[in-house]
């Protein structure tokens, strides 16, 4: 997986595509070095939550009503942006087959960082009623990292936003390092990743 | 329905399985004479329309079943058509030529249940799995528990009930049989 120079092999890509993309890997973010504005960078990313317009489950119907006028998520900041170069936040609605999985680790590793999950539905947590199906995967925190949970099946949009204003203390506090996480233990992440995705192809890391 | 099972059975070797409903009955037939049955009661009996292609592993008989589901639009009457096949050596005739859609419903049974259909268009393309390493995942022979445990790591903790018991104990308890 890893070339001389610490940089990542590619292998699941064709020759000619090589070219096309980036093999560095990622560095983790360092905060600001004087404390007070770091905390003050956590109070604007937990007041301006993007989220990614991905749903890649059935938790994902969940959304709707919250960016409708009955639950109003956009009073706390919360909005739907159409691509992972524009969000900050990554809603996994639910259960994710291993055919999705692949395009949730591709969207993860292209939005830009601070970025943040959140995992919607028991299915993300143990399997849920999946527990023994053959094509969805069965804890989420094995493959990206995860900041916060919500269970039920469905979580109704209330416990969203109490997922939402868990995801924003949290953030507050300083506590959400999942994107240094990922970075930091990035190893143990793609061979739990290929360990499922037997079809990879695309580049290591997708930047 | 009666009278198209009559018509039937005299041109063709087809046996009447059950009548479900007064608009629903399911014919057997072999698989070498199913393409010319199908293809008459489409052109000649007014079953234009595919409802769908399906299996049904019958791994205790060592067979599989497909089913064709034909409508007809002017009776409103369904004409389900079984057909056999060998489960060790499941061949098929393509049918894509009487219904396009027939070619997508042949791709689905070649990647779940492994049955072939020599000739049907894109017939070994990826339907809804991706880099599957496996036997196809419908066959009953396919333990999707034993995969999960040896593929996807479940986390700790997690406990199942017997329903039977939870319902006989916790919620009524004294008032089962």
């Amino acid at each position: 997986m890893k070339n001389e120079d610490n940089t990542f092999a590619n292998n699941g890509l064709l020759p000619e595509e090589m070219d096309l993309f980036c093999n560095a890997r990622p560095v983790p973010y360092e905060p600001y070095s004087i404390e007070v504005v770091e905390k003050f960078f956590n109070w604007m990313r937990a007041n301006s939550l993007w989220i990614m317009a991905f749903g890649t489950g059935c938790g994902a119907i969940e959304l709707n009503p919250l960016m409708t006028s009955r639950f109003d998520a956009n009073r706390y900041g919360i909005q739907v942006r159409p691509t992972p170069r524009q969000s900050s936040v990554f809603v996994i609605g639910g259960y994710s087959s291993v055919k999705t999985l692949k395009r949730i680790i591709r969207s993860y590793e292209q939005m830009q960082g601070p970025k943040f999950v959140l995992a919607l539905g028991i299915c993300t947590i143990n399997g849920g009623m999946y527990w023994d199906s053959y094509n969805t995967i069965k804890r989420l925190d094995h493959y990206i990292p995860v900041d916060v949970y919500i269970t039920g099946c469905m979580p109704r949009p209330e416990a969203l936003l109490s997922g939402f204003f868990e995801l924003k203390r949290k953030i507050k506090a300083g506590e959400c390092d999942g994107a240094n996480r990922y970075v930091k233990n990035l190893d143990w992440y793609k061979d739990n990743q290929k360990r499922v995705i037997k079809k990879w192809d695309m580049p290591d890391y997708n930047w | 329905m009666k009278s198209l099972i009559n018509r039937l059975t005299e041109q063709f070797k087809v046996s009447l399985e059950k009548q479900t409903k007064s608009d629903l009955c399911f014919i057997r037939v072999n698989k070498d004479d199913a393409e010319q049955l199908i293809r008459h009661c489409r052109d000649h009996e007014s079953y234009t329309h595919l409802s769908f292609l399906t299996a049904i592993d019958r791994i205790e008989d060592n067979k599989f079943t497909l089913t064709y589901l034909l409508h007809n639009y002017q009776s409103h009457q369904s004409l389900g058509v079984h057909v056999e096949l060998d489960r060790e050596n499941p061949v098929m005739h393509s049918l894509h030529r009487l219904w396009g859609q027939m070619a997508t419903y042949q791709r689905e049974l070649k990647e779940i249940y492994g049955i072939e259909f020599p000739g049907s268009p894109r017939l070994n393309d990826e339907f809804f799995l991706e880099g599957w390493d496996q036997i196809p995942p419908m066959r009953k022979e396919f333990s999707t528990v034993e995969f999960c445990e040896e593929r996807f790591p479940i986390r700790e903790g997690r406990q199942s009930t017997d329903a039977k018991q939870t319902m006989k104990v916790e919620i009524y308890p004294g008032r089962g049989e």
